[in-house]
């Protein structure tokens, strides 16, 4: 495949951004889109000029470190992290547009590279259950019904990647509140701080510069994890909860 | 200088003493954590500790030791903790709970291990890790983690190659995440009280050294460029494992070997470099351009059933084509009572063994076919779709995103790949290197695993070394403080910082015609072809040639573009693939040394009739534990090999069988 990129080119924070037009060549539909940003980037390493700065790690989909706008789409046009997107979702002699996530509370870092640790923030104000090393009771004491369980599991597979705040048109963080609000919610350890973690998570949230929620669903069809948006249900009604 | 053994490495003093306490194995951890000494909480928020990597070692350590209430920094090269590379692990952890009545117990799990590692790991460490495991659950449960539950609301076991017992503990296909955010959260709730500061988008580049003990790191704030100096009273490494030398590995892409590999240069020893875990399930490399390998949990093992064609001409046919009597079930033939649960490096290796044979399926890559077939059709046929959906459901999803095909139809194809590294920074009972004041922990360390890991137990040696081992024995080095303050500006802080900014010019300056990429992949093809599933003399002697010509062409002719004092990814990359080429020479070295088999480590001058691993107990029942010697870029001094040797009290040395 013959594609045209046009690339958001920004060199740090406070300089002026761009969209750079890369014309690529040779892409075969069983590279990952990465992979392809891999080729582009050799090649203008091989002209002199700065390879494009982007995040990826893992490259399973499961660290959550890959973001990118792809046709202002979070993570492009599959429910997937942008890792676990091959080229085959495209064809040959189109032109794909990739920016960075956009969100006030992400500021950018350079080119795709954005700043995600106000959802580092939102956890240290309580997305924990408080137990010290060594205190705890022995595993199977405490039942967990399976529904439950799984419930559970289900929104804890959040990678806190982001997708859902770039795809907002508020820029709201309350999918991936939700998500732990439920994930611990759900669980009998995490009853004992359920009340405190909501208002003091939300608290958080709002200090972050994250956009009201207003239900679009936005958030939820572009998660790559599938995280269901009645997490923000639970969300709301744990919050009336704890305000009660 | 000593001698020089074969022009490759020099023979040092014997390693005495582990400092394990000299009791039966059973009562060591105890023994040890009543002696190590104690250090007064209020005293404790006086003393500071760096903790470098936020994985499951790095990350529950920095929780843990911050609630004890020392100053703790942590740091990761990530823009958040959460992403360490623990996270993608997928199967399961083990413990010994015994929960299903099925005969287990910690020293079945002590055995397993020492077995599994084909006795080349210590007692001493395997069995305090046995000891160690149903804590971890139970604390694990208490953070939150949503472990499998059955329908009566206890937690569900699955069984893990290796072992005849149901004893991992698993989420789905996505238990490291889980462990790690778990973790995570911990550690996060620490730095909100004040006890964890947290540098992200930070790389450790060295470690400082005063008075002979680990007293701080020089650190690159990968955002701005800038060289700082971290001052503290103890140093930890919990930076992972070595895996990307070989380019293509099941590691993340920043996985790198820097931190350790500064640590060696500045005196720590290097265990076992050549002992690499080749995992048998991993979707098969599809191109040239390929970034990353991609593993399919070993728990499919359970359900799946491994088999290529008998015959060389049904290699390209429809497998759903090829009748029963026409398939070779190769692990359920050889080894009847493990099957498709054998351990990893018989997994891997036979599945080397009939792609050899020219008997591989998938794609043609150069003359051979690399892959098997995974197979579900019999589970599909027994369980029901449905239940196979429930069990495999978001590996298979993966399967079919990444390779287009569809696995309830097709059987899945594998093959094997670099996944773990058992070889580390060498390190006592206590997990301390040769450094004092220096701790190496999970897979930066080398000491739980021997030559071969068990599937499940790498979460468990990285949880069981962050919340409970290293919090017990750094309260001993740390009873010795007050520490005297180093200043910012001692000599050996100016040296370490002149030394990183040194090395960042010279590549920066290089400003040759080749990508730092390009040199990696190299590399990587390098130690893969010579150093990887099987090894013999000349290919190892032919590969360490390689790489020293391979590194004298980088420090010359290395392109990384950009500056110092931005973020600069092929400058990050940049230093991390300097520090793979010396490491791969010590891996050669290491596997050219052991001219023996053993676990993942296997020489094809050494194996039985039937094909399998031949250890030599007389001549290498020791840890091989490298000094370095000095060396300066693009040149690294014969090492200085130094022996710890392996005593089994309470374990028989056996030939390891699996039939």
């Amino acid at each position: 495949m013959n594609l045209t990129l046009k690339i958001w080119r920004q060199a740090g924070p406070d300089a002026q951004g761009e969209l750079a037009t890369y014309p690529v060549t040779d892409i075969t539909e069983d590279m990952s889109f990465l992979e392809m940003l891999d080729v582009l980037n050799e090649e203008l390493i091989g002209k002199g000029e700065e390879p494009v700065a982007f995040d990826s790690d893992c490259r399973e989909g499961i660290c959550g470190m890959c973001s990118l706008m792809i046709n202002g789409q979070a993570h492009g046009p599959e429910v997937t992290t942008t890792c676990q997107l091959h080229m085959r979702s495209f064809s040959d002699g189109d032109t794909i547009t990739i920016e960075p996530w956009r969100a006030e509370a992400f500021p950018l870092v350079r080119d795709l590279i954005v700043d995600r640790s106000a959802f580092d923030r939102i956890i240290q104000a309580g997305g924990y259950i408080s137990v010290n090393t060594g205190a705890a009771p022995e595993a199977n004491n405490l039942q967990v019904q399976k529904h439950k369980a799984d419930r559970a599991f289900d929104v804890a597979t959040c990678i806190g990647c982001g997708a859902c705040v770039a795809a907002c048109p508020n820029a709201s963080g309350m999918l991936f509140l939700g998500a732990k609000i439920s994930h611990l919610g759900e669980l009998p350890q995490g009853q004992a701080e359920r009340d405190s973690r909501v208002v003091k998570m939300l608290n958080q949230h709002d200090a972050e510069d994250f956009g009201g929620c207003q239900n679009l669903g936005e958030c939820s069809a572009a998660c790559p994890k599938e995280i269901p948006l009645d997490v923000i249900n639970q969300l709301n009604h744990d919050f009336l909860r704890a305000k009660r | 200088m000593p001698e020089l053994i074969d022009n490759l490495y020099a023979l040092g003093d014997q390693i005495e003493d582990t400092k394990a306490p000299k009791v039966p194995v059973a009562e060591m951890w105890t023994k040890a954590k009543f002696e190590n000494k104690l250090v007064n909480p209020t005293n404790r928020r006086k003393l500071s500790i760096i903790i470098v990597g936020t994985g499951l070692a790095g990350g529950a350590a920095a929780a843990t030791l911050g609630e004890a209430g020392y100053h703790v920094k942590s740091f990761c090269y990530q823009d958040s903790p959460r992403r360490a590379h623990s996270v993608a692990a997928q199967g399961g952890i083990n413990a010994a709970k015994n929960y299903n009545d099925d005969g287990d117990s910690i020293y079945r799990l002590f055995y397993d291990t020492v077995k599994g590692g084909d006795y080349r790991s210590r007692e001493s460490n395997s069995y305090r890790l046995a000891e160690v495991s149903a804590n971890i659950i139970d604390q694990c449960v208490a953070q939150g983690v949503p472990f499998a539950r059955d329908y009566g609301g206890l937690l569900d076991n699955r069984s893990f190659g290796g072992v005849q017992v149901a004893r991992t503990f698993y989420a789905r296909g996505q238990t490291g995440q889980q462990l790690l955010i778990g973790a995570y959260q911990a550690m996060e709730r620490q730095v909100a009280a004040g006890t964890v500061e947290q540098f992200t988008r930070h790389e450790m580049l060295e470690v400082i050294i005063v008075d002979g003990k680990a007293r701080g790191i020089i650190a690159r704030d990968m955002v701005t460029g800038e060289i700082e100096t971290h001052l503290a009273d103890v140093v930890v490494l919990a930076s992972g494992g070595y895996g990307n030398v070989f380019f293509l590995s099941t590691n993340a892409m920043g996985c790198n070997v820097t931190a350790t590999w500064r640590a060696h240069r500045k005196g720590a020893y290097f265990a076992n470099p050549c002992y690499t875990q080749i995992h048998p399930t991993c979707i098969p490399v599809a191109g040239d351009y390929q970034s990353k390998l991609t593993l399919m949990s070993e728990s499919l093992r359970n359900d799946g059933r491994i088999w290529v064609p008998k015959r060389r001409e049904d290699c390209e046919k429809d497998p759903r084509n090829i009748p029963e009597e026409d398939r070779d079930y190769y692990l359920e033939r050889k080894y009847p009572s493990f099957g498709n649960l054998v351990p990893r490096d018989i997994g891997s290796r036979q599945a080397k063994v009939v792609c050899d044979e020219g008997r591989g399926v998938g794609p043609l890559v150069g003359d051979f076919r690399r892959g098997v077939y995974l197979d579900f059709a019999d589970a599909i046929k027994r369980m029901g779709r449905d239940a196979v959906k429930t069990k495999y459901g978001n590996l298979f999803d993966m399967y079919q995103r990444i390779t287009g095909e569809n696995p309830y139809e097709v059987p899945m194809r594998i093959y094997p790949a670099v996944h773990y590294t058992m070889g580390g920074l060498w390190v006592d009972y206590g997990l301390e290197t040769t450094i004092p004041g220096l701790f190496a922990a999970g897979e930066a360390n080398f000491s739980d695993h021997g030559a071969n890991r068990l599937g499940a137990s790498s979460l468990m040696q990285c949880l069981s070394d962050g919340y409970f081992v290293l919090p017990n024995t750094i309260r001993d080095y740390l009873a010795q403080g007050p520490f005297e303050p180093v200043a910012e500006d001692a000599p050996e802080v100016l040296e370490a910082r002149k030394s990183v900014e040194d090395r960042i010019d010279k590549l920066l300056s290089i400003n040759g015609d080749r990508t730092v990429d390009s040199f990696h992949k190299e590399l990587g093809h390098i130690v893969w072809e010579y150093c990887g599933m099987e090894r013999n003399d000349a290919g190892l002697r032919k590969g360490i040639d390689l790489v020293r010509s391979l590194r004298q062409e980088f420090w010359r002719n290395v392109k990384v573009p950009g500056s110092a004092d931005t973020l600069n990814q092929s400058l990050e990359k940049a230093g991390r693939v300097a520090d793979f080429f010396e490491l791969a020479e010590l891996m050669f070295i290491d596997a050219l040394h052991r001219s023996e088999s053993c676990g993942c480590h296997f020489r094809s001058e050494s194996q039985t009739e039937d094909g399998e691993a031949l250890r030599d107990d007389e001549k290498f029942a020791y840890v091989a534990a490298w000094e370095f010697a000095g060396g300066s870029e693009g040149s690294y001094e014969p090492p200085v090999l130094h022996k710890e040797d392996l005593i089994f009290n309470f374990i028989q040395l056996k030939q390891r069988s699996y039939k």
